[in-house]
């Protein structure tokens, strides 16, 4: 209830020269380079392992994107008044997701067939499914997996630009109530009509790049599993962009502690979130010893991912709940950003984790000829064609090169427009957000 | 028999939410540390301006759910692993996985409980009396009227003085009240 005028901010564009105004330059040229890079490994000795590195790099970078995505639609579906000083971060995030569907070509046409053993194996319990799968084309891609990545990428590119773009057009409309308002009442509705779509399409993507992997082993809440990292790791982006940004000269007074507070209230909260989910997972799998099932954990269990394992619910779950649950924490720049980081290098472990064991694993079919693949023993032997936990090179040139052609898209949509939604009808109400 | 009442202390009315708002920032820069505002919803920032300082509930909730969660995973070790041993699907006796459902809900509970009645306590609820139940204007406190009470036991408290503080900070109503 402060009383105190509070105008419009003016440090909202840019600098010209600054590192900000460098960025798509520099993260595009060291992007694009590792990217090639990676691409140029996938025709190579070890193309399997490029193949893996390239999608898990994908998945991880891609989930900061789509977290965006979904923090912007939350925010309009419930009019959220405290964040109208950083929803422009999050809907130039957004709008990046149209890079991915690029991004995904090696997946769809040259990985396709050493990602996926579904693609060229076949049993029963594959037969199975073969209906949602579909077949392999011939020409290295999926019928039914690339129409499903196509609408999955229609989906997310025309709400991430159409978000974005209707924000940035009501910034010039300043003075105008009548079309600003009209402009705010269609993001709501498109909105509400986005979130559904957004959270099938998150799902089903989880589904078929992911859990696809080992195509016996099912988990009806894998696409939440990755929403909920996503939304960390988006959270954890946006609090540590808050903080390049005005470092780099932006919204110097606009962004308040107590914005960093909620910020690192979404994240602690979301990392409550993820735990919640994962340990569904396990228990309920953990419980039941179903050998399709279980098989996800008996290949983390060994080969040094058992340390992983182990080590998740450690460094995913109580290290950062027990340092982000302290109102002092997420106020204070140092300790949020400790958190931050923590929790993108704990997400990029936890989906590094979740791709990379898959390596070599197969349905279990045509090539040791069981039947169904049903019987335990059969299922363990085919899954211990998992590689050794091990970082390879490739691993860390793939996630650099996504992470710089991600930031340089990032950074270049931030500097077409104000980096705050400078004519949001709630912008001063955000302005003057306060925790009580 | 008959003792004359003792003045318990001031209260005094204000209309408006940003009334009360003025008026409390007054009353705590004059240094007065024994008085409370009454108001019927929240007023934010009202801790701010009266100089509250943050609630030590929290801490309570924070020792009480770290107890609650030790107590909750040691009674089940102790209970299915050695009080009652009993296999259930093949499980070892220390099955942590099938712990955790009912060590969490444990945790979550007696902090909910710890911030529950924690709130009671600190607040002194239940309270049956109070010497403003007796002052009619008082009853609006629940309605649409916002209320600071000093009390005399307050160092700083002088019948005078206090009154004009109260009535120079926009008071449109004030009584004394007795004990």
């Amino acid at each position: 209830m402060s009383s105190t005028v509070i105008d419009r901010p003016t440090d909202i564009t840019v600098p010209a020269g600054g590192l900000w105004a460098k960025l798509p330059l520099i993260a595009g040229v060291i992007g694009a380079l590792c990217t090639l890079g990676t691409i140029a490994m996938m025709f190579g000795e070890h193309k399997d392992r490029a193949f893996f590195a390239y999608l898990f790099a994908f998945a991880t970078v891609l989930s900061i994107a789509l977290g965006a995505l979904g923090f912007v639609l939350i925010q309009h579906v419930t009019r959220a008044g405290w964040s109208a000083v950083v929803r422009r971060i999050a809907e130039a995030a957004a709008a990046t997701l149209p890079l991915f569907a690029v991004l995904f070509i090696p997946i769809a046409f040259l990985g396709f067939h050493n990602l996926y053993p579904w693609s060229h194996e076949s049993d029963a319990i594959l037969e199975a499914k073969r209906w949602w799968l579909g077949a392999d084309l011939g020409n290295g891609s999926g019928s039914k997996f690339l129409i499903r990545a196509v609408m999955f990428f229609s989906v997310w590119s025309v709400l991430g630009l159409m978000l974005w773009r209707k924000s940035v057009a009501q910034d010039a409309l300043i003075g105008d109530t009548a079309g600003r308002d009209k402009i705010t009442h269609s993001l709501w509705t498109l909105s509400a009509g986005g979130i559904f779509l957004y959270a099938l399409s998150l799902s089903f993507a989880a589904v078929d790049w992911m859990m696809s992997l080992q195509p016996h082993w099912f988990s009806t809440i894998y696409g939440v599993y990755y929403f909920a990292g996503a939304m960390v790791a988006f959270y954890a982006f946006l609090a540590l962009t808050m903080m390049a940004l005005q470092k780099g000269g932006m919204l110097k007074h606009a962004i308040t502690t107590e914005h960093y507070h909620d910020v690192g209230k979404f994240t602690f909260g979301h990392t409550v979130f993820w735990a919640y989910i994962t340990f569904c997972q396990f228990m309920l799998i953990w419980y039941a010893n179903i050998p399709e099932e279980t098989e996800f954990y008996m290949v983390r269990m060994e080969g040094g991912w058992d340390k992983v394992s182990l080590a998740m619910p450690i460094i995913h779950f109580f290290i950062p709940f027990l340092f982000l649950i302290s109102r002092h924490v997420k106020r204070h720049r140092t300790g949020l950003a400790v958190g931050a980081v923590w929790m993108l290098v704990v997400h990029t472990i936890d989906i590094f984790w979740n791709v990379m064991p898959n390596q070599g694993a197969h349905g279990g079919g045509e090539h040791d000829g069981a039947a169904a693949g049903a019987a335990g023993e059969a299922v363990a032997a085919a899954a211990h064609a998992a590689p050794h936990f091990a970082v390879q090179l490739v691993d860390i040139l793939a996630l650099v090169g996504i992470a710089g052609l991600f930031l340089a898209a990032f950074a270049f949509l931030l500097k077409k427009s104000a980096v705050v939604c400078i004519n949001e009808p709630r912008l001063f109400e955000s302005l003057r957000h306060e925790n009580y | 028999m008959a003792t004359t009442p003792k003045t318990w202390g001031l209260l005094a009315q204000y209309e408006t939410p940003k009334a009360i708002y003025k008026a409390s920032e007054r009353v705590r820069d004059a240094g007065y540390t024994r008085w409370d505002a009454c108001t019927p919803f929240a007023v934010h920032g009202l801790d701010k301006a009266m100089g509250l300082k943050p609630s030590t509930l929290p801490w309570y909730v924070l020792v009480f759910g770290i107890c609650g969660s030790l107590f909750a995973l040691s009674f089940e070790v102790w209970a299915m692993g050695s009080e009652y041993p009993f296999i259930v699907q093949g499980k070892p006796l220390f099955s942590l996985p099938a712990f955790v459902p009912v060590w969490y809900e444990f945790t979550v509970l007696s902090s909910c409980l710890t911030v529950f009645f924690g709130n009671w306590v600190l607040n002194r609820l239940p309270q049956y009396y109070h010497p403003a139940f007796k002052s009619k204007a008082f009853a609006r406190v629940t309605d649409d009227k916002f209320f600071i009470m000093i009390e005399s036991a307050d160092s700083r408290f002088d019948l005078d003085k206090t009154r004009d503080l109260l009535k120079d900070a926009g008071a449109t109503h004030i009584e004394e009240l007795e004990d």
